[in-house]
């Protein structure tokens, strides 16, 4: 077991980790998963952080009414919603699709160079 | 003000407590390891994980503070929902599952994976239980205002001693269940909780038709049309804008960086689990959000903004007024006792979190240096839950009256300075070293407490919780718009300062392990 009882780490393990980060597949798995990841996160943020500047400096455009007494700044909010519920599930699926398999190839890779 | 009656209320709180410890006591038969105290024996599957984790989640901040919130300052409450919810992306998307993969029990593992261990333990474990603490001096700041307004006390010295009481019942949950019971209390805590708010907004809908737009009109012909609007807390001035941006900033950025949070990653048998435990969170999360909406709406036109400023607990008792007027004592009692539950869960998560924390990180590992005699570690977590449920008492005394979602907020700008740089930076930047990490945590925990300590919060302010001396030179209420880029600042000026590179073996272990789950703890069998 590479972890001792205190959960801290002890290096010596045979796997050449170096090597296998370095090669091609592990490449392209790190950048399938942050290609994915990063402009994700960077377009929610945004997204958030523009809601957040209208909610604060544009007060008469978010209190614009829409639908009876839904305005504008109660769409957007709700709208917020939506995306991370979208978001959340176009990840799932993706990682599921994408991530899983690549992940459980390594993983079946190290432990077998483990045991040899 | 007494609403209800009390000995009801009492009843139904009685009844429920009694029902979830008995439920702990059977969880805990099991109940030996390490292993099986933090992390529940790794058994749970993402649905109850996720369950959980929205247990944790949802304190009496988001029931209480947000509810009251929108009832009095109406749409800058909303922020609060958002803020909350979106956060769980940055969680879903960059932390939760290669935590999983990479740690065995708190967030310090992960860090100190490939860093220098012992400063690296010390740094996370301080943080974690600066965290902490003002997590939990929110939820006894709402258990003081609710049970002063379901017993109808009003006075100083009974809040205090209820508080008191809450604090031992936690202890004994936490001593009793360990990790396993706290996990049973929070999933059943968040069934209800979720359940409760989902009859009253039902409820609150059908009295306006099931229309949305009537209930917001109902809710204008009482307080006015600017509670429909941005600003009516925030839009104020120039400086209240800014701390707007502050609040927003920490609310979005914490989540990713409270223990407590974190830890819940850690009881799930694979990452993938992990996943699925986020997704559960987040959708039960948001569906109580919008649930939230409703009821802070409905309190302003039902029950009214002067009636809830006046009861005792003010701002955080919108909600179970809202009961109360909807189906008098009955609902009252219920709601209540959910409510109740709702802080006694949350804070026995953030109790043993904090054990965890110091009987894993500063006691075996640093102080022992992992010399600890067998089930040393459980003993001391076990030590560290009283210590902590006392101060919880002490300072839950300290800040009655306070704003709770509010009071988490600071909780969640102290997570996002001190713990959310290190954790991405030590799982995204290979360059990243033990200096970054110790400036980083150690400069966002100093800048968030020095400006909460000298900000309104706390001295100069009417709502301040020394209203007759001023010692503050910090004008924003929330610290989160300096501390936080601070704390990112530090790691990245530590880290290219650094003359020491960390070992790059263990920093590719680290990465190949993150990325495919290799050598993940896992689940034991028993």
């Amino acid at each position: 077991m590479p972890h001792d009882d205190t959960g801290t780490h002890t290096p010596g393990s045979a796997i050449d980790y170096i090597a296998i980060e370095q090669s091609p597949d592990f490449i392209a798995h790190k950048r399938r998963h942050r290609s994915f990841v990063f402009p994700l996160a960077v377009a929610f943020l945004l997204w958030y952080f523009a809601y957040v500047l209208l909610a604060d400096y544009a007060h008469d455009f978010m209190s614009t009414k829409v639908i009876g007494n839904i305005n504008i700044g109660l769409i957007l909010g709700l709208s917020q919603f939506v995306t991370t519920f979208a978001i959340t599930t176009w990840y799932v699926s993706f990682a599921n699709r994408k991530l899983d398999p690549a992940a459980e190839k390594f993983r079946n890779e190290l432990e077998e160079a483990e045991r040899a | 003000m007494t609403v209800g009656d009390p000995i009801l209320n009492i009843s139904i709180f009685a009844a429920f407590v009694v029902v979830t410890l008995i439920i702990v006591l059977r969880a805990s038969r099991s109940n030996k390891t390490a292993n099986d105290f933090y992390a529940a024996g790794r058994s749970f599957n993402g649905g109850q994980n996720g369950t959980a984790i929205a247990g944790d989640y949802l304190s009496a901040a988001s029931f209480l503070g947000i509810c009251g919130a929108i009832a009095v300052n109406g749409y800058d409450g909303f922020l609060y929902s958002i803020g909350f919810l979106v956060a769980w992306l940055v969680a879903l998307l960059l932390v939760a599952e290669l935590l999983r993969n990479t740690g065995k029990f708190t967030m310090a593992d992960v860090l100190s994976f490939r860093l220098k261990e012992r400063p690296v333990r010390l740094a996370a474990a301080t943080a974690t239980l600066a965290v902490c603490f003002f997590y939990l001096l929110a939820q006894m700041a709402g258990a003081g205002g609710l049970v002063s307004l379901l017993l109808g006390v009003n006075d100083r010295v009974g809040q205090s001693v209820v508080i008191a009481v809450v604090g031992v019942i936690m202890i004994a949950y936490v001593l009793i269940g360990g990790m396993k019971g706290t996990t049973w209390v929070q999933i059943i805590k968040a069934v209800l909780l979720i359940a409760g708010a989902g009859v009253m907004t039902v409820w609150v809908l059908a009295l306006n038709g099931f229309n949305l737009s009537a209930l917001l009109g109902n809710a204008v012909s009482v307080a006015g049309e600017g509670i429909l609007n941005p600003g009516a807390q925030y839009g104020v001035t120039g400086t209240s804008r800014l701390d707007f941006i502050s609040l927003a900033l920490a609310l979005v950025l914490g989540t990713a960086g409270l223990p407590h949070v974190l830890m819940r990653f850690y009881t799930v048998p694979t990452a993938k689990e992990a996943r699925r435990s986020v997704v559960w969170a987040i959708w039960l999360i948001g569906l109580f959000y919008l649930f939230t909406l409703v009821l802070g709406y409905g309190a302003a036109y039902l029950v009214g903004k002067d009636t809830i400023l006046a009861a005792p607990g003010g701002v955080n008792s919108a909600a179970p007024l809202l009961a109360f007027e909807l189906g008098g004592s009955i609902l009252l009692g219920i709601i209540s006792a959910v409510a109740f539950a709702t802080i006694l869960a949350v804070v026995a998560g953030l109790t043993i979190t904090a054990a965890t924390s110091f009987a894993h990180d500063v006691y075996a590992n640093v102080i022992k240096k992992g010399a600890v005699p067998p089930n040393g570690e459980v003993k001391v977590a076990r030590i560290t839950v009283v210590v902590i449920g006392l101060l919880a008492i002490i300072g839950g005394i300290g800040v009655q009256g306070q704003n709770i979602a509010f009071l988490v907020a600071l909780a969640f700008a102290i997570a996002a300075s001190a713990n959310l740089p290190t954790i991405l930076y030590s799982l995204f930047w290979r360059k990243f070293t033990t200096r970054g990490a110790l400036w980083s945590m150690y400069g966002g925990l100093a800048s968030a407490l020095i400006l909460i300590i000298f900000s309104p919060v706390i001295s100069g302010a009417e709502t301040s919780m020394f209203k007759d001396v001023d010692f503050s030179w910090f004008p924003l209420n929330n610290p989160g718009i300096v501390s936080i880029p601070l704390g990112f600042l530090l790691g990245w000026l530590g880290t290219i300062t650094s003359s020491v590179k960390e070992d790059p073996r263990i920093a590719a272990e680290m990465e190949v392990r993150s990325l495919t789950g290799h050598g993940a703890e896992k689940a034991s069998s028993h």
